[in-house]
């Protein structure tokens, strides 16, 4: 089972590239609000981490997530 | 603020006013015909209705609602569970059910409160929901309200959807699978026997959402999934009476008998006022006509063909295949704007979609063509295209940078 650390450094490489205003990614670091991704790149960046972890992040938990910490947990709990 | 996230759109529609421009909810104020009318003050050719086999101004139509509202009255002011089930409503009913070839079916007052009610409640917390990415924005209201989990896969993607099913393990034979048959903004139709193979293979219910392509295609017009020919792997049809059939409201039928029980569990069928009978008789004379009258379907095609023929050798940018639906689409909102004040200003009316009701970051303008359009008037509307090219309104897809 991987654990939360390695779910986050995950993400942080995944959004290598997304990372527009080059910021220091961080756990509380907001997807939309700090790092200013759009609702298409939100879901390109959703479908790396599916493909990755192969599974279906269902769009019913979109709205509980902001940070990157926040997206860490929930694609933890459905990968368990 | 409450209000600050309408500012956006505040400004937008201040932008328009500014401009002299009403694309959304310009006020038509005669309709000549099923193809004409006077739109903010212009005569135009109706290219943005839906009315695909013009029959809203059928005679027959005409007269069996006239008929209707001088014997049941204007409206029935009421639930079809309280006092709103007069004998059309239930005529009408078994009259689709017959006509799909099932035993159950549904009425409801609107399209959208067809697919938003039947998405809403076939699934609930606990279930799995997969829809196709550029599903109607009445299947995104229901999925919503009904507490299921979820999970878009690609547009028109089979293997997209298949991969989510596999991801699904046990939970799969239990998942609501939602497509559509053409979809409304582009006019591409669902590779409808791919799904259904997928369906076969992984399990789950299909519901299909046929409101542009009942009426339009299959041999008797019942739609996408009869012109597949993998009607037996639908579960649920719903559609709409408001296009092909030119009036208002919407249904859904299945084999599954549940569909009766169901009924009672809908909230947008249970809390809002049944349909007039006017509505419903018009209705029933549509769908008679359709059944009567294939050739109908057949001009339909014949005119889709001219009129997407005709802009794709204009080398505008339409969609891959000939459908009643034909969208160009533009990158630039305002060069959309300009191009569809130019349309009005030739005397053509389509319809103005800007995201996120068009599927992408594109803008669209959207033609819907009727078996009811003249050639003549085809050819005018593609003329109209031609001059925006040619007066730099529009780039040819060749020529874009």
């Amino acid at each position: 089972m991987t654990d939360y650390q390695e779910y986050l450094d995950f993400l942080y490489s995944a959004l290598e590239f997304q990372n527009k205003k080059q910021l220091a990614l961080s756990e509380d670091t907001e997807l939309v609000a700090d790092m200013g991704l759009s609702s298409l790149e939100v879901m390109e960046f959703i479908e790396k981490i599916e493909d990755h972890f192969d599974i279906s992040i269902p769009l019913n938990i979109l709205p509980d997530v902001n940070t990157i910490g926040d997206l860490a947990r929930k694609v933890r709990e459905l990968n368990l | 603020m409450l209000f600050d996230k309408f500012q956006t759109m505040a400004d937008f529609q201040a932008e328009l006013a500014e401009q002299h421009v009403k694309p959304f909810g310009a006020v038509t104020e005669k309709i000549l015909s099923a193809t004409e009318g006077v739109v903010e003050g212009r005569n135009v050719i109706l290219a943005g209705t839906n009315n695909y086999l013009g029959l809203s101004f059928d005679p027959r139509c005409i007269e069996a609602s006239r008929e209707a509202a001088s014997r049941w009255g204007t409206g029935t002011t009421g639930s079809r569970l309280a006092n709103g089930s007069f004998t059309e409503h239930q005529a009408l009913e078994k009259e689709i059910a017959e006509f799909y070839g099932v035993d159950h079916a549904i009425v409801f007052s609107t399209g959208y409160a067809a697919t938003m009610g039947m998405c809403s409640t076939l699934a609930g917390p606990g279930d799995t929901i997969l829809l196709d990415a550029d599903s109607h924005a009445s299947i995104y209201a229901g999925v919503k309200l009904s507490g299921a989990d979820i999970i878009r896969f690609k547009h028109n993607n089979p293997e997209d959807l298949a991969k989510r099913l596999r991801r699904l393990g046990d939970r799969a034979g239990q998942a609501l699978i939602i497509a559509e048959g053409i979809y409304s903004m582009l006019g591409d139709v669902a590779p409808l026997q791919e799904i259904a193979a997928v369906k076969r293979e992984y399990g789950g219910y299909l519901f299909l959402d046929e409101a542009h392509s009942m009426g339009a295609l299959g041999e008797t017009g019942r739609g996408a999934a009869q012109a597949a020919g993998v009607e037996a792997d639908v579960d649920f049809f719903a559609g709409t009476f408001s296009k092909s059939l030119g009036a208002i409201g919407g249904f859904c039928v299945s084999q599954h008998a549940e569909l009766e029980a169901i009924r009672f569990c809908i909230n947008a069928y249970i809390f809002t006022a049944s349909s007039a009978p006017s509505i419903i008789a018009s209705t029933r004379a549509a769908l008679r006509i359709i059944q009567e009258e294939p050739q109908l379907r057949q001009q339909l095609w014949d005119n889709a063909h001219r009129l997407y023929d005709g802009l794709k050798a204009l080398d505008l940018p339409v969609g891959p295949t000939a459908s009643p639906v034909v969208a160009v689409e533009m990158e630039d909102r305002k060069a959309t704007i300009e191009c569809w004040k130019a349309l009005m200003a030739a005397g053509v009316y389509v319809n103005l979609v800007i995201p996120p009701a068009s599927p992408s970051t594109n803008f669209l303008l959207r033609n819907s063509i009727s078996a009811a359009h003249t050639s003549e008037q085809i050819d005018t509307i593609i003329a109209a295209y031609s001059d925006l090219i040619a007066t730099g309104l529009i780039t040819p897809t060749s020529k874009a940078t």
